[in-house]
């Protein structure tokens, strides 16, 4: 199996703060991989580091075989264009409607007329269920809007690599599932290699062929979906039963906890 | 170290901003016309207003000032010269760069800044979009534009201002305070004027942009820094004012 992303001791920091601690893992080409982990365990900031965003502290991203860490800004752009993004939270410009912020890089990055990149807006604004609201403002729309919105925009050039992160968080079930199947669609049909960051264990059965799971900062299982359902660790059963973390303080504990001793 | 820091984030900015305003557009990456000319009228035109009527003001008590002392030994026709000497070669720029730094220096920190706390200077870096060429340097070629032509509209306002005090209150003939205006005035001194206003205009961008790129964080961030970009610009242009004066003083 072809990787399109090949993460090698990757170590980062916020400040002295260890985020990820030296972790390994990699993405299968043209297929959806999905990284689940609790909440603050690091989802975002790997994202952060696969586009290239932040520097790592120690170690090595390979994307189609090139260590983006040590590029120079304007290889780095280059690769970029085959990128596409979902921030957590959408990350529209506000100060563009949905239209312009999806044409956004298609007029800097291509020489297309004003009217084919107009067509090719509305196609991606269909795409997400948003037709008829290319003339609004991010401010004007919902969360699971901007989510939608921020998702055709990240469709725009028609990236070999699309990164989501949690693109249903907020969606009511109807929608979300038909985000699903757009994530389907643009794995079959585009060929597209897609990660996905997500905490819906319905969308994690449906789309993923492949689960990275993080657990403060550390990778605890990267392997095929049948792999993730067979495995006996505790905190992937926890979270695939949706077991509340038990921890069983006696009363004292407790005392001096909420008393911040 | 924290001092260390920021001056190498503020030559990193400074570096981007003529990188990208002056040589990439030899390069094939055109400035973004559009754009600029929404940040100058964003910058310039809706200040027309405020400049007009502080300068005005500014002109009428300035020859107010100097007829008290001009009046003792009767010589109120210089009030002409003072006027218009004072206002084209100083009060015009410096009013206007204050006002400037006080309505675009605060918006730009604030804009930038905000932008920068909600990720979407990170989507532009994603998306292969240079911020800075995309945010900042729009705004640089309006304020080079419009910080200039505020100067000459100030001027004018300011020896506008002189006039009308010196032919009501000190009755002053027109036609005199006019003639002894233009022999006093030298095309020196308005130039002089307007190279400051230009070099203040960029002063102004730069250190909007560099406080609103250095927010992390939340509203609370984007409050200090325009604050800061505000006194840190007022500062830098009376700095450079100083040189500049000083410059000219011994050069021409
Ligand atoms: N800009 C930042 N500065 C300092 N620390 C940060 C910053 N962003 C994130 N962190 C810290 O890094 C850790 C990982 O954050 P991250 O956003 O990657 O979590 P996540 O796995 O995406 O969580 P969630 O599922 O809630 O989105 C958190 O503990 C957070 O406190
Ligand atoms: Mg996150």
């Amino acid at each position: 199996m072809e990787n399109a992303i090949e993460v090698v001791g990757l170590v980062t920091h916020y400040g002295d703060r260890e985020i990820l601690k030296n972790i390994s893992l990699s993405i299968p080409k043209g297929k959806t991989t999905v990284i689940l982990g609790g909440s603050g365990c690091g989802k975002s900031t790997l994202l952060r580091h696969l586009i290239g965003l932040l520097k790592p502290t120690r170690g090595s991203i390979l994307i189609n075989g090139r260590d983006i860490t040590v590029m120079k800004e304007s290889e780095l752009n280059e690769v970029r264009k085959k990128f596409g993004m979902l921030f957590q939270g959408a990350a529209l410009l506000n100060s563009l409607s949905i239209a312009d912020n999806v044409a956004l890089p298609v007029k800097e990055h291509t020489r297309l007329e004003d009217s084919t990149i107009q067509i090719m807006v509305r196609m991606k604004l269909d795409l997400v269920g948003l037709s008829g609201f290319g003339g609004f403002f991010p401010s004007q729309l919902s969360g699971g809007m901007k989510k939608r919105a921020g998702i055709a925009r990240a469709m725009a050039l028609d990236p070999e690599i699309i990164f989501f992160d949690e693109p249903s968080a907020g969606l009511d079930p109807v929608t979300a599932a038909g985000l699903d199947e757009l994530i389907l669609k643009l794995r079959d049909v585009f060929k597209m290699t897609i990660v996905v960051v997500t905490h819906e264990l319905m969308s994690i059965f449906m789309i993923a062929d492949y689960v990275i799971m993080l657990d403060a900062g550390s990778v605890i299982f990267s392997g095929t979906l049948e792999e993730l359902k067979a495995s006996g660790h505790p905190r992937i059963k926890m979270f695939l039963d949706r077991q509340a973390e038990n921890e069983n303080y006696n009363p004292e504990d407790y005392l001096k906890i909420i008393a911040g001793e | 170290m924290q001092i260390q820091k920021d001056i190498n984030d503020a030559s990193r900015v400074i570096n981007d901003i003529f990188y990208w305003a002056f040589i990439s557009p030899f390069k094939g990456r055109p400035i973004r016309i559009r754009a600029s000319i929404s940040e100058m009228v964003k910058a310039g035109y809706n200040s027309v207003p405020i400049v007009s009527v502080i300068s005005l003001f500014i002109g009428i008590i300035l020859a107010l000032q100097a007829a008290y002392q001009l009046k003792r030994f009767g010589a109120l026709v210089y009030v002409a010269d003072l006027v218009g000497v004072s206002i084209t070669r100083e009060l015009g720029p410096i009013i206007t760069a204050i006002i400037v730094s006080g309505r675009s220096g605060s918006a730009f920190a604030a804009e930038i800044g905000s932008m920068k706390a909600a990720e979407e200077v990170d989507a532009l870096i994603t998306m292969g979009i240079n911020p800075v060429r995309f945010l900042v340097v729009p705004k640089l070629i309006a304020l080079m534009v419009m910080v200039p032509a505020l100067t000459v509209l100030s001027d004018f306002l300011g020896l506008f201002g002189g006039f009308l005090l010196s032919v009501t209150l000190l009755e002053l003939h027109p036609v005199n305070y006019f003639q002894q205006t233009i022999n006093a005035l030298l095309v020196k001194d308005i130039l002089t004027g307007l190279i400051k206003a230009w070099a203040f205009g960029i002063v102004i961008t730069i250190v909007g942009a560099y406080h609103g790129f250095k927010v992390e964080g939340g509203a609370e961030e984007v409050g200090r820094h325009t604050t800061s970009s505000v006194v840190a610009s007022i500062f830098l242009v009376i700095v450079f004012d100083l040189f500049f004066t000083a410059l000219f003083y011994f050069f021409t």
